[in-house]
């Protein structure tokens, strides 16, 4: 039986991973729940951010956090292009899944002509910043990066649920053609959401970059557990990634503290199985 | 057999291929064309035909890799004997998880696709932690493969091109046949689907089964191929994808379709990044997926996705109803009561229909009509009664084999297969009823109901080109088409105007004279005086009155019930 402090540092661990997760997931799900559109190209926009973030740091030694200043709108303008794309092809459901593959590959491409594939690692004095908590070594850039996913995941429920911009978004998504027959101009809207969604790409890039070690082809190791903890938290619901992304991520550290590491993935997952099986009212 | 003899030609011309003294390489290459094809092929087999997206295909084809890995690799097994157990062994992993899944009504769309994903994680994680694979792989060069052809990769070649000819043989029988009609009409409303006959669990089984053995063939075959399996090249997320989306591509409502889409896929990919461009190569590959998406929304097969127009022919000779005596009672329900969370929408019915009557079933809106219709037809399970149709007990059998047994029922909101054509949507429940026709038989037998009611002109049309009344009668013609014994009528003529009200209460009375018994709902009273021989009037899921049109209307208490009583 490991220690204590070994199985606090998994718990933590796994915490930081689990915020990832739900950062990762919270574009994604609100274009899936409120938009119909499975939008694949969300990998690539945050790996794109990464690295943009790596590169203004890097080249002319921004802070990281303040690059989103100049990579939010930017990308945030590309979501509604995207959008405005699909919207204007009536695209399907199944075919925005292929569309948007069309876009990852080609950002993928884009970001291995700039950047080559070999991995790149952020250097910033945020790297060096930990501190000891009650024998919990809690390091900055993994606390950022879940202060700011619970911090986002927690104002876009707040706007969604409270303000009229949020109820009319709602509303466009339930049944377009009632909603703009009550006045809500639902393809704006949609215009907005799909934009927000992109500029959240940017802030979980900027995250990861202050986590992770980059390289191009790390994008699709991303895609299955980001997709289940997407579907686990219900499409739409902007907590849901979060919240699924912290079981997933914790119940993996504690399966790798305690069994073999490589057992990780059987736990969440078949607690995914099992909740599916029993419980399927909840994802409705 | 057209198509049988171009197949056999063009695997004829294939198979010789291997002895022509190519490079290796092209071998090689086909076989890696080969291999997509069964992959992409097999998927749509459930995924596109059925609608029952999984994205968990890596699952199945891993589960067929280790089989042949461990018994071939490790156990010393000939490799052409490991071949059926790969593609048992992802067949029955495929039955066993559809026998739970498919039995929970909410797991359709994405959460079916989550939870093959979540499985192949979960195969995965297996093989990685025991002794089928154990973390470092499994090396499979020693494997000897039987030399039928001048050179190793030649020989994959000619396996792998017998499996992708058998694969594309049985998509192309499934998509013609009965079998594939019912996938077809499971994906566009399988509620309906199940409703019209078609043993809806059944057939998902057997979609999925046979998806997941062929799937897991070409893992056994592929496996010794690459010669040195491991769990994390195996169960990708990245393969389930890629099958998706050459699926897609090619049009998932095509037999061909996937086949296209896979060898168009695998020559793009090699075309454009093993130059000395490779980079924007693959960026030339996601911008070709863009473009052909936006413009070909159905795939690049997609405007032939519509099944070869079968010759009119003779209508087959009328079935003959079975004679039975008029009067005698044909339904008998009893005591059935339904609710759905606290409302009690039947409470305790009871009402006889008489062999060869016309029933006109009334009652002021959320007095339980429907839900009656619904619970007789089997898609409401009753709560609690009886349900005897010709002495046999309804309430517990499963709304296919209700409609097996020779009952029809229209929709009051028409719900047609919205991607059948009109000949299809009426061609179906002949497929799946009383006498089992094949689909040259039910074709001609929906012809006869499309003249029946006017639509012969608009049988290649999509139902969202019809009208309102159209749309009525396309209902009326796909319950026709199955003989039923009794028919149940939703509410068929609301909305339509006199003149069609007019046309439609003459079809009713030509359905009578076929020998159908009628059951109608319907708030026309003009229609109720002029069609039923009596009438049945339900209240808070209730009966309260039946008798004659013309007396039942006078009672106190159905007036009471339409325009409430007077409390002076």
């Amino acid at each position: 039986m490991p220690s204590f402090a070994l199985l606090g540092q998994s718990v933590l661990s796994g915490v930081f991973v689990g915020a990832l997760y739900g950062l990762l997931g919270l574009g994604l799900t609100l274009s899936w729940g409120l938009l119909r559109q499975i939008n694949l190209g969300h990998f690539a926009l945050v790996f794109l951010g990464a690295y943009l973030t790596f590169q203004l740091t890097a080249a002319a030694g921004m802070d990281p956090l303040l690059t989103l200043a100049v990579v939010a709108p930017a990308f945030f303008v590309f979501g509604m292009a995207l959008h405005g794309l699909l919207a204007r092809f009536s695209v399907t459901p199944l075919n925005t899944l292929l569309v948007t593959f069309g876009f990852m590959v080609m950002i993928e491409s884009l970001i291995q002509w700039i950047w080559t594939a070999d991995f790149r690692r952020m250097e910033t004095h945020y790297g060096d910043v930990r501190w000891k908590i009650g024998g919990l070594f809690v390091p900055l850039p993994e606390l950022l990066t879940l202060l700011i996913a619970v911090a986002l995941a927690l104002g876009v429920w707040a706007v969604l649920r409270y303000s009229d911009l949020g109820k009319a978004m709602r509303a466009a998504a339930e049944d377009a053609p009632v909603a703009a027959a009550f006045g809500v101009n639902e393809k704006v809207l949609a215009l907005l959401l799909s934009g927000m969604c992109a500029a959240f790409a940017a802030v979980a890039g900027t995250c990861l970059a202050l986590s992770h070690t980059l390289a191009p082809g790390q994008i699709y190791a991303w895609i299955g557990v980001v997709f289940a903890v997407v579907m686990m938290g219900g499409l739409g619901n902007p907590l849901g990634p979060l919240l699924a992304g912290l079981v997933v991520g914790v119940s993996e550290a504690l399966t790798q503290a305690l069994t073999a590491p490589a057992w990780a993935p059987l736990v969440s997952f078949t607690l995914l199985i099992a909740i599916l099986l029993f419980r399927p009212g909840r994802f409705e | 057999m057209k198509p049988l003899a171009l197949f056999a030609a063009a695997g004829a011309v294939l198979a010789a291929v291997p002895f022509l003294g190519l490079p290796a390489f092209y071998e090689s290459f086909l076989y890696l064309v080969f291999h997509w094809v069964v992959l992409a092929t097999s998927w749509n087999l459930l995924s596109g035909y059925s609608g029952y997206f999984s994205f968990g295909h890596a699952a199945f084809f891993g589960a067929g890799v280790y089989s042949t890995a461990v018994l071939a690799g490790k156990l010393g097994w000939p490799f052409l004997w490991t071949l059926p157990v790969a593609a048992a062994v992802p067949a029955l992993l495929g039955v066993a998880l559809g026998a739970v899944v498919f039995r929970v009504h909410a797991l359709r769309g994405e959460l079916f696709a989550l939870i093959t994903l979540a499985l192949m994680f979960v195969f995965a994680t297996i093989a990685l932690n025991t002794p089928i694979d154990g973390g470092p792989g499994v090396f499979l060069g020693a494997v000897a493969v039987p030399s039928i052809a001048p050179s190793p990769s030649g020989s994959f070649y000619l396996i792998a091109l017998v499996l992708a000819l058998g694969t594309i043989g049985i998509a192309y029988a499934v998509f013609h046949s009965r079998f594939g009609t019912g996938l077809f009409a499971i994906h566009d409303d399988e509620d309906v689907a199940e409703v019209m006959g078609v043993p809806t669990y059944r057939y998902k089984l057997a979609a999925l089964a046979l998806s997941c053995g062929l799937a897991g063939l070409a893992g056994g075959i592929h496996g010794v191929f690459v010669s040195y399996v491991t769990v994390g090249e195996t169960f990708s997320g990245w393969m389930a994808l890629n099958v998706i989306l050459m699926a897609a591509l090619g049009g998932t409502r095509h037999w061909l379709g996937p086949a296209v889409g896979a060898a168009a896929v695998t020559l793009m990919t090699f075309a454009f990044t093993t130059s000395e461009y490779a980079v924007a190569g693959r960026a030339a590959v996601g911008l070709v997926f863009i473009v052909v998406i936006l413009f070909m929304p159905q795939g690049l097969l997609g405007r032939f996705a519509h099944r070869k127009v079968l010759p009119k022919g003779e209508a087959v000779a009328p079935l003959a109803s079975p004679a039975g005596k008029g009067g005698e009672p044909i339904l008998v329900v009893r005591d059935v009561s339904k609710s759905f969370r606290g409302v009690q929408a039947l409470a305790g019915v009871d009402l006889e229909v008489r062999r060869g009557e016309i029933l006109g079933l009334v009652g002021p809106n959320g007095s339980g009509k429907s839900t009656l219709i619904n619970v007789i037809s089997g898609h409401y399970r009753s709560d609690a009664g009886s349900l005897l149709f010709e002495g046999r007990e309804l309430s517990r059998e499963p709304p296919h084999r209700i409609a097996r047994g020779g009952i029809a029922r229209t929709y009051q909101i028409p719900r047609p297969f919205p991607r059948l054509t009109v000949l299809e949507n009426v061609a179906l429940p002949p497929m799946f009823g009383q006498v089992v026709m094949d689909r040259r038989d039910a074709e001609k037998e929906a012809w006869r109901w499309l003249e029946f009611t006017h639509l012969e002109g608009k049988a290649h049309r999509l139902p969202d080109d019809l009208n309102l009344h159209q749309r009525k009668f396309l209902e009326l013609a796909r319950a026709l088409a199955s003989r039923p014994r009794l028919l149940f009528l939703d509410e068929v003529l609301s909305g339509l105007t006199p003149a069609e009200m007019d046309e439609a209460i003459r079809l009713v009375r030509a359905i009578r004279e076929q020998g159908a018994t009628i059951v109608f709902v319907e708030h026309v009273m003009r229609a109720v005086m002029e069609l039923a021989d009596r009438v049945v009037v339900l209240t808070y899921g209730r009966t309260i009155a039946q008798g004659m049109p013309r007396e039942v209307m006078r009672d106190p208490q159905v007036i009471g019930a339409y325009l409430g009583t007077a409390h002076a």
